[in-house]
């Protein structure tokens, strides 16, 4: 390795790239969806807002059935940190919060909120728009990122307000955004880039801002010159010195986060770390320009631009499309399928998933729809024994030995996965896609970081249940024991006669004693003038009622009256 | 000859003090193995091994008075890294465990319950909620699927209800597709 790979400051005169190892030169079929102008989707009759499209904690509705909403309100609330709130897309009617089809690689249904659009899309009363944002406080915008329900739109849907949140002693020095766009046939960063290069820098200046770095690198493929060329006008045209547009080598994943830091800056993200730990911090182009939308004109994440591409759609596309539309009305505005469509997936080729059918709402998260055929997407072939080439572990563009996870994962040794760092592979499908035996690689590690994941849920459930069964089988035995204890007082009272009483029964000399303090109690409020509160401000049939009781008592009274006196 | 007595006297009382004072001074509470076995169970108190909670079973098993393939909640896997720790020879699954069973949580049918308070003494980890003669319900988080409450009850209003699968709790699945085409070839040979 030469002595400037190692270098770790970027130069600040002509910026320097640097390569990562592994990854490949695929064929990038951006073209066929580059071709149309983006232009929005046309308004959906019913939308689906899955409360879970990040990661953490699903949010929670804040709306109920039949409620009017109209376009950017809040209908779903984040819940604790690690969450994003949901804001409706459109004006409508709430028609249902309950289970629908959800993109996921499960197929499984999730809880949705079901909004049936007026047409009227009518905009809700929405906060301040902040031009001033550079006068505000970071912890201020980083609540308004928040408010808007803002996720990294690249593909892992983080809640970007927790990023953007640094810690005292990991001072942030570069802001890195990511338009390297990688994957094949994924075009939506490139559209916006060309279409709206001016918001994509505002928010570069926003996020810079927020986390206090010093410089802000975009970082974009060299694939993509019409979006190189309107970034680096808009960047000219703000004229702001501490933005650079930076343009690298087309290699597949330069963008995934940490390879691309390491691309621009050189320095390596450590093992389990993230990139915080060595002063960076990675966003996504569509991400700050939401976040340019959030603060300086205060609107919320309601839409994404979605790809629509693969020789199984007539009219392969960019549409900007509200959050929740069906995948199915936008395959529709793309031209329809045409009859060589094979399946349908979400994300790329290589990192996305076949989607069961296509009656699930786009997601925050979902960047591209991938209509590919037969010939684009050959069914794989059946794997065949592994022959230990080792071109998984060239491939590799984090560096692991993807064979050895292969075992250990395929013998269900999680332990033994963990030990080759398992959990840092990115699941970018270098090392399946070159594999001579056609090995479902990837299928393996993400069977055992799931796998993984519920063991230690599971080991954390059983640590809990301990506690609980060890707390109650100690409250049982102090609870027996105060019994225990308060049996034997009564007893050890029971058996020792009494000083005052020596003569006869205790319990009667314990009676005596009772109406005696009552007697004089009552007595002394008498003499202070204070009679029971329940006889003031009484009705008439009440005055009655006490009338009829005090007679009846001076008629039981009266001969023991009598008696005494005598 | 009397002087060598005298020094093994000597040396042997000195150890013998040694040994005295770190037995007091390094004891330990408890089993450690057992402790550790403890660790390995699921903690569901659910008794079917046999024993009133996993710490005697863990005890039980410390003491090597019962075999290590009892635990129905855990299943395969409990058994083999018990066999694991304790250096012992996989076995099979006791005959009474009726293979792999899917998580399962207790449900109150609220309308049936009477309020009388047997599954609350009942539950091993305190996760059914209610008072006397007042509606009981299960902590479904808490819930460990023991189905301890279920004989108590007079009226039958509990329920074991498998766990929903959510996108939360989904696993990508094993991918088997390796082993189909192997054999494929091998036929084929």
């Amino acid at each position: 390795m030469d002595q400037a790979v190692r270098q770790t400051v970027p130069q600040p005169t002509r910026r320097r790239v640097w390569a990562f190892d592994g990854g490949l030169h695929l064929p990038d079929h951006k073209l066929e969806s580059t071709g149309r102008p983006v232009r929005p989707a046309a308004l959906p009759a019913r939308l689906w807002l899955p409360l879970q499209q990040h990661i953490g904690e699903p949010a929670q509705p804040v709306v109920s059935v039949g409620d009017l909403v109209l376009k950017g309100q809040l209908v779903a609330r984040p819940k604790g940190a690690v969450s994003a709130g949901i804001h409706a897309p459109t004006s409508g009617t709430i028609v249902a919060i309950g289970p629908h089809a959800i993109p996921h690689p499960s197929g499984l249904s999730a809880t949705c909120i079901e909004l049936a659009s007026d047409g009227r899309d009518a905009w809700a009363e929405l906060p301040a728009p902040w031009p001033d944002f550079a006068a505000r406080d970071p912890a201020e915008l980083r609540e308004r990122v928040r408010w808007a329900g803002i996720v990294g739109l690249g593909g892992a849907a983080f809640p970007s307000s927790l990023k953007l949140s640094p810690r005292a002693d990991q001072p942030i020095h570069t802001l890195v955004l990511n338009g390297a766009e990688c994957e094949p046939y994924i075009t939506c960063d490139d559209m916006l880039m060309r279409g709206h290069p001016d918001r994509v820098v505002e928010g570069a200046r926003v996020l810079r801002h927020v986390v206090g770095a010093g410089i802000v690198l975009i970082g974009i493929e060299d694939n993509k010159p019409e979006a190189i060329a309107a970034m680096r006008h808009a960047v000219a045209t703000a004229g702001d010195a501490r933005i650079e547009v930076v343009v690298i080598p087309t290699k597949y994943p330069s963008g995934g986060e940490k390879q691309l830091i390491r691309v621009l800056t050189g320095a390596e993200v450590p093992s389990h770390g993230i990139p915080a730990q060595i002063g960076v911090v990675c966003q996504n182009v569509a991400t700050a320009a939401a976040v340019a939308d959030a603060v300086v004109r205060g609107l919320p994440l309601i839409s994404r631009i979605v790809t629509l591409t693969g020789e199984g759609v007539a009219e392969p596309c960019n549409l900007e499309v509200l959050i929740g539309t069906p995948a199915r009305e936008l395959v529709a505005q793309a031209g329809g399928y045409t009859p060589r469509v094979a399946k349908l997936i979400l994300g790329g080729p290589m990192m996305g998933f076949a989607l069961p059918h296509d009656d699930v709402p786009i997601t925050k998260a979902a960047n591209c729809l991938l209509a590919p055929s037969r010939a684009e997407s050959p069914p794989p072939p059946a794997p065949l024994p592994c022959i230990r080439c080792g071109r998984c572990a060239e491939a590799c563009p984090v560096g692991l030995l993807p064979q050895q996870m292969y075992w250990w994962a395929r013998a269900k040794d999680l332990d033994k996965t963990q030990d080759y760092n398992l959990f840092d592979c990115i699941e970018c499908g270098c090392c399946a896609h070159v594999c001579p035996s056609h090995i479902p690689l990837v299928q393996y590690y993400r069977y055992a970081k799931t796998e993984a994941w519920a063991k230690e849920q599971e080991r954390r459930k059983a640590e809990q249940a301990r506690h609980r069964h060890e707390t109650r089988v100690a409250r049982l035995e102090r609870l027996e024991a105060e019994r225990k204890s308060k049996l034997r007082k009564k007893k050890e009272e029971l058996e020792t006669p009494t000083a005052d009483a020596p003569a006869g029964d205790p319990k009667k000399a314990a009676i005596q004693a009772a109406l005696e303090r009552a007697a004089a109690k009552k007595a002394a409020l008498a003499a202070q003038g204070v009679a029971p509160k329940n006889t003031e401000e009484l009705t008439p049939a009440q005055q009655r009622q006490v009338d009829a009781a005090d007679a009846r008592r001076q008629a039981a009274d009266a001969p023991v009256d009598a008696e005494s006196r005598d | 000859m009397l002087v060598a007595i005298a020094i093994f006297t000597l040396l042997a009382a000195i150890f013998g003090l040694i040994l005295g004072y770190s037995a007091r001074r390094f004891h330990v509470e408890g089993d450690p193995i057992a402790e550790q076995i403890d660790h390995l169970l699921p903690q569901s108190q659910c008794g079917q091994c046999g024993f009133p909670g996993c710490r005697p079973y863990a005890e039980a098993i410390a003491a090597g008075a019962v075999e290590i393939n009892k635990c129905a909640p855990g299943g395969e896997t409990v058994m083999v890294a018990l066999a694991d720790l304790l250096g012992r020879d996989p076995v099979p699954l006791d005959a009474a465990i009726a293979g792999e069973q899917p998580k399962l949580v207790a449900v109150i049918d609220e309308a049936r319950c009477i309020g009388c308070t047997l599954c609350l003494q009942a539950c091993p980890v305190d996760a059914i909620l209610g008072a006397a003669k007042h509606m009981h319900t299960v902590i479904a988080s808490e819930c460990t699927g023991c189905e301890l409450c279920l004989p108590p009850c007079p009226v039958e209003c509990i329920a074991m209800l498998p766990l929903p699968r959510t996108q939360r709790s989904w696993k990508w699945p094993y991918p088997d597709a390796a082993r189909p085409a192997i054999a494929a070839q091998q036929e084929a040979a």
